[in-house]
């Protein structure tokens, strides 16, 4: 295996080694005492106090030394078993999160794809066009200037409310269930194009931006300048400049998945979308312990899983990269 | 005497007679503004019954009343004093830690030092910042403006280490540092007057970005009701607005008006980012 990937292996394993340590730490760590808490939520529930037993003895173990506790965690999290959640008792949290994870992936893998496209794309027409690029620039700083659960509010508020063409609360309605029916499924993606369309809007215009000014850069560079004496097309200077600023673009995904998810939290509150950052937030505020460690190590998996992604897209795309891996240097 | 001084700052007279520079800084002053002297112009306090719910915008509540009474105007220019003073103190904060580790990695490129920078960079790069921002700020019961700042700089350092990292990397090999390391100077003189003073206009860019990214990082957890646990703040305003159905009952004054604010200053400052990176990059002043 190539250096460059054994690098970011040992960077991703750190990272979750540490976010598994955190998630160890939360309960142990948090205001107050845990215990008593969860003793009074559970107290009132029917088979509450066997099942509480059960959980504390899996998650605090407080009677051993501190790092019996920390491997016996890590036994929980290889084998998927992050207790019972508080607010959804008794469902287990791998179900609750097994549910949830649907409506994150469903509207994040299409807004983060499309809107890299199209906002490349767009980048470099204004990039090359300085007419375009007076009129189209300022829009695009604005949607990248725009925090996302305001974007969401507006969007909401202009489609929702003012023209009433889509929902705004919730993933499918009152009237349909869940399954494979083709009104469930007319229901869904009714609900789901708003929250998409604010995710793939405030990216937009950061692709948009990032590529233009890749393509500002590689326009003032040596070789354009002399394809431009030989008098090639616009459209070939474009091309070429696209080819040289695609790579960073690239890398900038990389860098910009964790903010993303951030985001996909805020916009999940606004439209009541049951994803895992409204879980995450829900858990937060009723102090659900399980559900929130779970969450927190799920969303961190799933950044870390498109992140190895995206490098691998990378090797594949860049010569420097993918030759060094076919010549063993 | 005038003349002399331009054409020793020749790049700062090229920022500020850039027209983007000049419109971006007109409207930033103005939104600061609006926070230093927008209390001053509502009589009532951000808490208090001001009127009837629900009114529109008109001359007595410049940006109409929330469902309960409030008034929108005071409850927003307060809670922008609240916003900006958290991003400015976790923008600066952010801009000099990632400024420090992104120097020292640079200037001992390739060694372990630079490494094991990299390596803590990287995993702070990966981590996703507000589901850790969220579960930080769970823990802590009371949370103040500095804290809050500490909290939002903490995963918004990592890309400044990176981009000044390569800075210096392409900045050390060129030969007045060489020059300099031969004549044995130490390793704090040549990194501040060799190489950082000949990134002030870079770092001062990056500063503004920080800005803009600590101000989204802040409103955003403010949103989610992890913000400061006293007083106002601009996601806080916008937050009850969702949680009372401003929205669905059309209350665009209360919903919208607070972050469209926020959004304009920090277009604005992304304008006078791209004015400065023409002014301070001679190969893109032309265009």
């Amino acid at each position: 295996m190539g250096k460059y990937l054994r690098k970011k292996i040992i960077v991703y394993i750190i990272t979750f080694i540490l976010a598994v340590t955190i998630n160890f730490f939360i309960p142990r760590m948090m205001p107050g005492n845990p215990i008593q808490s969860l003793l009074s939520r559970f107290s009132g529930m029917e088979g509450g106090r066997e099942i509480l037993e059960e959980q504390l003895t899996l998650l605090f173990n407080l009677d051993q030394p501190l790092w019996q506790q920390y491997a016996n965690f890590w036994k929980s999290v290889f084998t998927l078993d992050f207790g019972i959640s508080i607010i959804q008792f008794p469902t287990p949290v791998l179900d609750i999160i097994k549910r949830a994870i649907v409506y994150d992936i469903s509207v994040l893998l299409p807004a983060i794809i499309l809107s890299w496209i199209v906002g490349n794309k767009l980048g470099a027409f204004s990039g090359t066009d300085k007419r375009l690029d007076k009129t189209t620039m300022p829009f695009f700083y604005f949607l990248a200037s725009s925090p996302y659960f305001w974007m969401a509010g507006l969007v909401a508020f202009f489609f929702g409310v003012v023209l009433g063409w889509f929902p705004i609360s919730g993933a499918y309605g009152s009237t349909s269930s869940p399954g494979l029916n083709w009104y469930f499924i007319k229901d869904f993606f009714h609900h789901w194009f708003l929250p998409f369309f604010t995710m793939f809007l405030v990216q937009l215009g950061g692709w948009a931006i990032g590529m233009r000014n890749m393509i500002m850069y590689e326009k003032s560079s040596n070789y354009s300048k002399y394809m431009e004496t030989l008098g090639a097309s616009d459209k070939l200077i474009r091309k070429y400049g696209f080819r040289n600023g695609v790579l960073p673009q690239v890398t900038g995904l990389a860098l910009r998945l964790g903010r993303i998810v951030g985001g996909a939290i805020t916009v999940q509150v606004v439209f009541n979308y049951p994803g895992l950052g409204k879980l995450l937030l829900d858990a937060v505020q009723n102090q659900d312990y399980f559900l929130m460690q779970g969450i927190f190590l799920t969303i961190v998996t799933m950044v870390l899983v498109a992140n190895f992604t995206v490098d691998i897209v990378y090797m594949f795309i860049d010569p420097q990269v993918r030759l060094s891996f076919t010549e063993e240097v | 005497m005038f003349k002399d001084f331009w054409s020793k700052h020749e790049n700062f007279y090229y920022a500020i007679t850039n027209k983007k520079v000049i419109f971006g800084l007109t409207i930033v002053v103005l939104v600061f503004m609006l926070a230093a002297f927008g209390p001053m112009l509502s009589p009532y306090e951000y808490g208090e019954y001001a009127g009837e719910g629900y009114l529109p915008p008109s001359g007595d509540h410049f940006f109409g009343t929330t469902i309960d009474g409030r008034d929108v105007f005071t409850r927003t220019v307060y809670g922008l004093r609240s916003t900006l003073l958290v991003g400015a103190i976790a923008g600066t904060m952010a801009t000099l830690v990632g400024c420090i580790i992104g120097f020292l990695a640079g200037y001992y490129g390739g060694t372990i030092f630079d490494e094991l920078l990299m390596m803590l960079t990287n995993i702070f790069v990966v981590i996703p910042q507000l589901a850790l921002l969220i579960v930080i700020a769970a823990f802590l019961e009371v949370r103040g403006i500095i804290i809050m700042a500490v909290i939002v700089s903490l995963t918004a350092w990592p890309w400044t280490a990176r981009a000044v990292r390569s800075q210096t990397l392409s900045l050390k090999n060129k030969e007045y540092v060489s020059l300099s390391r031969i004549s044995a100077l130490n390793v704090n003189r040549i990194l501040r007057e060799d190489i950082a003073s000949n990134m002030f206009s870079y770092v001062f860019m990056v500063f503004i970005q920080q800005f803009n990214g600590t101000m989204l990082a802040t409103v955003q957890l403010e949103f989610l009701g992890l913000g400061p646990t006293k007083g106002i703040s601009l996601g806080l305003v916008m937050q009850n607005a969702v949680n009372w159905n401003g929205i669905q009952l059309g209350m665009w004054w209360w919903a919208i008006i607070p972050g469209l604010i926020l959004a304009i200053l920090i277009t604005a400052l992304y304008f006078v980012n791209t004015g400065l990176d023409a002014a301070f990059n001679p190969r893109l002043r032309e265009m």
